[in-house]
């Protein structure tokens, strides 16, 4: 049982941080139709950013996390919308998702040639140290990664749900036109969506790397786990994304234990499979219905 | 004719006719083996610059281009092939093992020497006469780290956490072997992925198995992931490990989570040996990193190919491969080779070698282990 429940938390940690970048995906998707396939590199680059701040402004960690968040919201977010996103946007979905792709090619060499193609140590958020609780010992590192992203996850729910601004964006994603007719600032709304995803990936690279390293291949890993997460859980829905990463998180780490350390890979591929078959619109997905 | 006679000239074999000797690196500078790919380079590179700025072998200079095969079998035989066309003197690399074992056929097909850095137990149990080792094959390390859990730790168990490769397999095979010949019981035999990013699920595995010690055996980066996870997780037995698991790049990478491993290192900048350290010191100067094993390996293949080259007095390459073979060289006769090295007929390497541990981010050796053949 202490192995089984320590598995769940470290699972549902790592779930937690495949949620934060499939929420991304599905934000972006409903607002602009575009599926981000460098995604992944997304969550890739902040770390180097930080890492930069850290060795070459000598930066403190918190100082170089802030300029990461500020790099990422400015490049990932804006940059990103504004050179390819609005120009290949209105040529259709495919050469957009063609563009991503090579974006995501792009980000990968340019971090590997620019600052190295070995994994580099990233400082984690606290100490590694053991917290018991009933009996049960469990990492304070992993608790620590879940605090945050659910906080975070709790936040953008708050933010979509509970403000002006949260319902603002709802109206944009649902019916642009209309959004537009009741004086709602639908660019503005869309590029927000851009902004709160680059702060997303941001704070899942400052989660990951300290357990990946920082690496220009960390992409390839979570770019697929979050993609498969948003389809798990519905690709049209925010909460079907967090769900869907937790979902994830939990059969690695279980699967990995109980089943095939070697298939481990290959039993998010198989769930994803079932619920294309049983439910193709994902978990807490609904048919053809655009919404956040 | 002009263009054909041009890109005669071009080639690198031919070029170097009378100035150069072309000894190609085909090595791994990306993907899951770049650490110990850079190391490499980086050693064949000083010493080549050494070697070089001295006038060469016989006269020539050493021309060697390193070519990636990032961590890809099918790339590096691919790399192999590209090389061999161009007429090379003696291969150098490349470090993963599975890669050695296909690109050795290549090179004995065209009876050149290939010198490597893989340390699978089976590159040199082919009967392939053109196929050098720089360090210490597992069936030769594998002993000495059984009999330090046997006498040094006293374990009565142990739990196996192996990189599924040939290089890890073949480590798994050997060390379970040797501990079982030891009366050590195996509890737990985890495999892992190269390039595995994840190893929560693997460390509480371990953890359930209660051994006494816990022997790793990863490749660097997958290393210092298991090493972070293993301190975020609260592993109290000893994690044991056979060179890459105490390497520099490891500790780097690990931070604090490396202090405690223990195991042996065939080959080390922290060994208390004076050509050793002054290496590590020109490294570092060099390239401004601290080296690994695998510097070592790199620097010393160069000198081994001097050494033998001067000594048969030519650039003949069946010739190089037969004089390689039973030969030792030792510091007096070619510095470079920092620590008397003998191969033996099956191009396996013996020198002496070391029981070390990290302390404080440090590694620190503790004990010197003679060469087997004394």
């Amino acid at each position: 049982v202490t192995s089984f429940i320590q598995l769940l938390v470290s699972g549902l940690a790592t779930g937690a941080i495949y949620a934060l970048v499939a929420v991304g995906f599905t934000l972006i998707w409903q607002t602009s139709q575009t599926i981000n396939f460098a995604q992944g590199e997304f969550v890739m680059l902040p770390a180097f950013f930080i890492l930069v701040a850290m060795h070459v402004l000598e930066l403190p960690f918190w100082a170089a996390c802030l300029v990461g968040i500020v790099l990422s919201i400015a490049i990932l977010g804006v940059l990103f919308k504004q050179i390819i996103v609005d120009p290949m946007l209105r040529h259709g979905v495919l050469p957009l998702v063609i563009s991503t792709i090579a974006l995501s090619l792009f980000l990968k060499e340019s971090a590997k040639n620019f600052y190295s193609s070995q994994a580099q140590p990233f400082p984690a958020l606290i100490e590694a140290h053991d917290i018991s609780f009933l009996g049960v010992v469990v990492s304070a590192q992993s608790l620590v990664v879940l605090a945050v992203a659910l906080g975070t996850v709790a936040a953008l729910h708050g933010l979509l749900h509970h403000t002006r601004l949260g319902r603002s964006m709802q109206a944009a994603a649902q019916n642009p036109t209309v959004a537009r007719i009741l004086g709602i600032p639908v660019e503005r709304m869309i590029l927000l969506t851009f902004v709160i995803n680059a702060v997303l990936v941001a704070l899942a690279s400052i989660l990951i790397s300290p357990i990946y390293l920082a690496k220009f291949t960390n992409g390839d890993t979570l770019g697929l786990a979050a993609f498969v997460a948003a389809i798990v859980g519905g690709f049209n829905q925010v909460r079907g994304a967090i769900l869907g990463g937790f979902i994830l998180g939990v059969l690695d780490n279980l699967s990995a234990a109980y089943v095939s350390a070697q298939y481990r890979g290959a039993f998010p591929l198989l769930l994803l499979i079932t619920v294309i078959l049983v439910r193709p619109q994902g978990l807490l997905g609904r048919v053809e219905e655009r919404t956040l | 004719m002009g263009a054909i006679l041009a890109a005669a000239l071009a080639a690198p074999g031919m070029a170097g006719a009378q100035t150069t000797v072309y000894i190609p690196d085909v090595v791994e500078l990306s993907g899951a083996g770049a650490v110990s790919g850079t190391n490499w380079r980086d050693g064949i590179i000083l010493a080549i610059e050494e070697v070089n700025a001295k006038g060469g072998i016989l006269g020539r200079k050493i021309e060697t281009p390193h070519l990636d095969t990032q961590s890809d079998a099918g790339i590096s035989r691919a790399q192999i092939q590209k090389v061999l066309d161009n007429d090379p003197y003696v291969v150098l690399g490349p470090v993963f093992s599975g890669s050695v074992l296909v690109d050795m056929v290549l090179t004995q097909q065209a009876e050149v020497a290939e010198v490597v850095a893989g340390e699978a137990a089976a590159i040199t149990q082919r009967n392939n006469p053109y196929v050098f080792r720089t360090s210490f094959g597992q069936q030769y390390s594998m002993p000495k780290i059984a009999n330090y859990v046997r006498d040094g730790l006293k374990a009565k168990t142990v739990a196996v956490l192996w990189v599924n490769n040939d290089f890890g397999k073949g480590g798994r095979d050997s060390f379970l072997a040797e501990a079982k010949a030891r009366g050590i019981k195996a509890v737990a035999d985890i495999p892992t992925e190269s390039g595995q990013v994840d190893f929560s699920a693997d460390v509480i595995k371990l953890k359930a198995a209660n051994a006494d010690v816990i022997f790793v055996y990863t490749n660097e980066e997958e290393s210092a992931r298991f090493l972070r996870e293993a301190q975020k997780q609260g592993i109290k037995a000893p994690l044991i490990g056979e060179t890459t698991l105490l390497s520099q790049k490891v500790i780097e990478l690990a931070g604090p989570a490396a202090n405690g491993v223990r195991g042996h290192v065939g080959l080390s900048a922290d060994a208390p040996v004076p050509a050793l350290q002054q290496f590590a010191e020109k490294f570092k100067k060099r390239f401004g990193y601290v080296n690994d094993h695998n510097g070592i390996k790199g620097y010393t293949a160069i000198y081994a190919i001097k050494y033998v080259t001067e000594k048969i007095g030519k650039f003949e390459r069946k010739l190089f491969a037969q004089t390689l073979h039973g030969l030792t060289i030792m510091p007096q006769q070619e510095p470079g080779i920092l620590m008397e090295a003998s191969w033996d007929q099956n191009g396996d390497i013996d020198r002496a070698s070391f029981l070390g541990e990290v302390v404080n981010g440090q590694q620190k050796i503790v004990e010197v282990l003679p060469k087997l053949g004394k």
